[in-house]
């Protein structure tokens, strides 16, 4: 049972389905995308992920044709797509807003493109029931979309951006608007569809979650440029900077100058009174460069006395502690006021807990738990 | 503690009532009253007196309503003039309203789409006029249409044309005076429902395939319907009833249904059929008024 791993970003023989090529966006005088290069391949589940300001946004609407690039080349199956309007691309969106027409059906929404084309009524209307279908509207085909819920009014936008069968499908925050559960649910359903139909997905959010949930590939992005693209474990685990750390989940970065250890191997002085922490990293230092130690709260463990195999152990004494339910998150204060965080799962019931506020512990991790950073 | 209670409810019921007999107070003594007082005039007879119309309550009430009759009523159906002229006036509103809406429709629509900052000054422009008399208004027209008005100086001045045109005093310039003066009843409600509507509903149409003047009329016309007919309905009822402007801008062959109301009152002085005509005129304005609120509680419906 070898499943082929679906990365086409890999394979250099692969055609991209986008090619953006030096892209250039500006509104006056603000640059909203910053000379980007980029390749989105078929049937990828693509997200643009950055705070908002961050360009994503102007991205999308250039690829559906609301937008036309200022300087640059924009290729849509190798074919420059600048200038084209929105009417005249296989490209599909779905709103932030969902922007479904308020004076049509359930239906009729999603029929609206199918009408535009020169397909036939009952090509139409079939084509209409398999996207109900798709998306579990059936019952709801003859209601106005005032009078179905948030959840359902989300998938009849998904249906009609869908109906057209287009090469790509945007998505603008296409799971905002819902709540945390339903969200949920609805991430893992985008994730079926976008596999069934074989569609590439663009997605933008600012949810990093839902990011690494549904996505082959995320590209972090910030100030009109793209940061890093990977895999989301890739992004999570081998982040290239310190602000995609930041940005994706919860990490503790320590400053501090390296030295070369031998082979990979780094110390990094962060203290003056500490012993220095022992790094691997692939990326390689000079003697005396600055660099960050990038390592995540869950890679770190936190026990009452000093472990004998760990690589870096430090003592200090608990802070605070927030309890998540399923897990705890230790901040732990070391003797230079710095804190770290420790992540554990609360395996045991809490009563059973030995670790408390005040408690003097030590906070471990092995050398190749964390990333070392240059910026 | 329940008679605590029952004085709450009934000082609420109070106070509920009081509420609603405002709005009920008002229409009684303004409107349901004197429309009794008209129709009371129409069934009377016309007389040498003051006023002019007979019985009147000093013969006794007795007296009074075994005096009422519909013969008004029935010579409004024999005499030509009176037919013609409903007839007349529901064409030159009807037309008027038409021409209102496309004239009012576009300049809705480039103040929905004006920038942000522009729109209060575009608005203000457009309610602006109210600020002067309305006669004075028509009268500035007459200014502008006679023969030897503005409009013919410049025509001349500029050569398009040798003769003056002969604009005033014609059906033409009713339309004219009528599209003017209504104008902003059109606009506001268009505008109020474009302004309304969601910019990324164009754009989601053009993504599905639409151009933009489909855009236009599969979107944008229709979801501005409501401000359309109310625009339609707020200019078609005043003027059908239209008296200043064909009596000061239209000529003889204008025919509407006002100004022989106002002949009739005025310079007749026959009150009862004046008042006859005028009851007819309102049971024909019943039917778009009824229209009118229907369309204004379905909107108020489905925006709930």
């Amino acid at each position: 049972m070898s499943q082929k791993i679906f990365a086409p970003w890999d394979d250099p023989d692969e055609k991209p389905l986008i090619r953006f090529e030096n892209v250039t966006k500006k509104f006056g005088d603000f640059t909203a995308i910053d000379d980007l290069t980029l390749n989105i391949y078929e049937k990828e589940f693509f997200a643009l992920l950055g705070p908002s300001g961050c360009g994503k946004t102007t991205m999308m609407r250039m690829l559906a044709g609301f937008e036309n690039p200022t300087s640059g080349k924009m290729e849509l199956s190798g074919k420059n797509i600048a200038g084209i309007p929105p009417n005249k691309r296989a490209v599909n969106m779905m709103f932030q807003s969902y922007a479904l027409f308020p004076h049509l059906s359930v239906w009729e929404n999603i029929a609206f493109g199918l009408k535009r084309g020169d397909m036939g009524k009952l090509d139409i209307a079939a084509r209409v029931e398999e996207m109900l279908k798709l998306t579990r509207l059936s019952k709801f085909a003859g209601r106005k979309p005032h009078q179905i819920s948030g959840g359902q009014r989300q998938r009849v936008a998904l249906a009609r951006s869908l109906a057209k069968a287009p090469k790509l499908l945007l998505l603008d925050e296409p799971l905002g608007a819902l709540d945390k559960k339903l969200r949920q649910d609805t991430q893992f359903e985008l994730m079926d569809i976008q596999e069934g139909t074989g569609t590439t997905f663009v997605i933008v959010t600012h949810d990093q979650e839902e990011a690494m949930t549904v996505a082959s590939r995320v590209a972090v992005m910030d100030e009109g440029r793209i940061i890093q693209v990977a895999t989301p474990d890739g992004i999570y685990e081998a982040p290239n900077s310190v602000y995609v750390a930041d940005f994706i989940g919860d990490v503790n970065i320590i400053e501090g100058t390296a030295k070369p250890a031998g082979e990979g191997t780094y110390r990094l002085d962060w203290t003056e009174n500490e012993a220095p922490f022992l790094a691997t990293s692939e990326a390689p230092f000079s003697d005396g460069q600055n660099a960050h130690l990038a390592i995540r709260p869950e890679k770190i463990a936190i026990t009452a006395e000093k472990p004998d195999d760990a690589n870096n152990a430090v003592q200090g004494s608990v802070l605070d502690i927030a309890y998540l339910g399923n897990l705890s998150t230790y901040y732990v204060q070391l003797a230079g006021g710095r804190i770290i965080k420790a992540q554990t799962a609360n395996t045991r019931r809490l009563s059973r807990r030995s670790i408390t506020w005040e408690d003097k512990v030590w906070v471990s991790w092995s050398a190749t738990a964390g990333v070392l950073l240059a910026q | 503690m329940e008679r605590h209670g029952r004085r709450l409810a009934s000082a609420m019921n109070l106070r509920r009532f009081f509420l609603i007999a405002v709005p009920y107070g008002w229409l009684l003594a303004l409107f349901l009253v004197p429309f009794f007082i008209v129709f009371k005039i129409s069934l009377s007879d016309l007389a040498l007196a003051i006023p002019p119309y007979t019985p009147t309550m000093k013969d006794g009430i007795g007296q009074m309503l075994s005096a009422f009759d519909f013969e008004n009523f029935v010579f409004l159906t024999t005499d030509d003039l009176y037919w013609k002229a409903y007839l007349s006036s529901l064409q030159i509103a009807l037309i008027s309203t038409v021409l209102a809406l496309l004239v009012g429709y576009p300049m809705a629509y480039g103040m929905a789409r004006a920038p942000e900052e522009w729109r209060p000054t575009l608005m203000m422009l457009v309610i602006l006029p109210f600020w002067t008399s309305f006669l004075i208004r028509v009268y500035a027209w007459v200014g502008i249409l006679s023969n030897e008005g503005f409009l013919n100086q410049f025509l001349l001045w500029t050569g398009v044309i040798n003769e003056p045109l002969t604009i005033m005093n014609t059906t033409t310039a009713v339309y004219i005076g009528i599209v003017y003066t209504y104008l902003p009843f059109m606009i506001l409600p268009i505008y109020a429902a474009l302004d309304r509507l969601d910019e990324s509903l164009i754009e989601a149409a053009e993504d599905l395939g639409c151009s933009r003047s489909k855009a236009f009329w599969l979107v944008t016309v229709p979801l501005s319907r409501n401000g359309i007919i109310a625009g339609c309905f707020l200019v078609f009822i005043p003027a059908l009833g239209e008296f200043v402007i064909p009596s000061l801008l239209g000529g003889s062959g204008t025919l509407m249904i006002g100004k022989v109301l106002f002949e009739e009152f005025f310079n007749n002085r026959d009150w009862p059929v004046a008042s006859a005509v005028a009851v007819i005129l309102l049971l024909i304005l019943i039917v778009p008024i009824i229209l009118f609120q229907r369309n204004q509680q379905r909107q108020a419906e489905s925006e709930t």
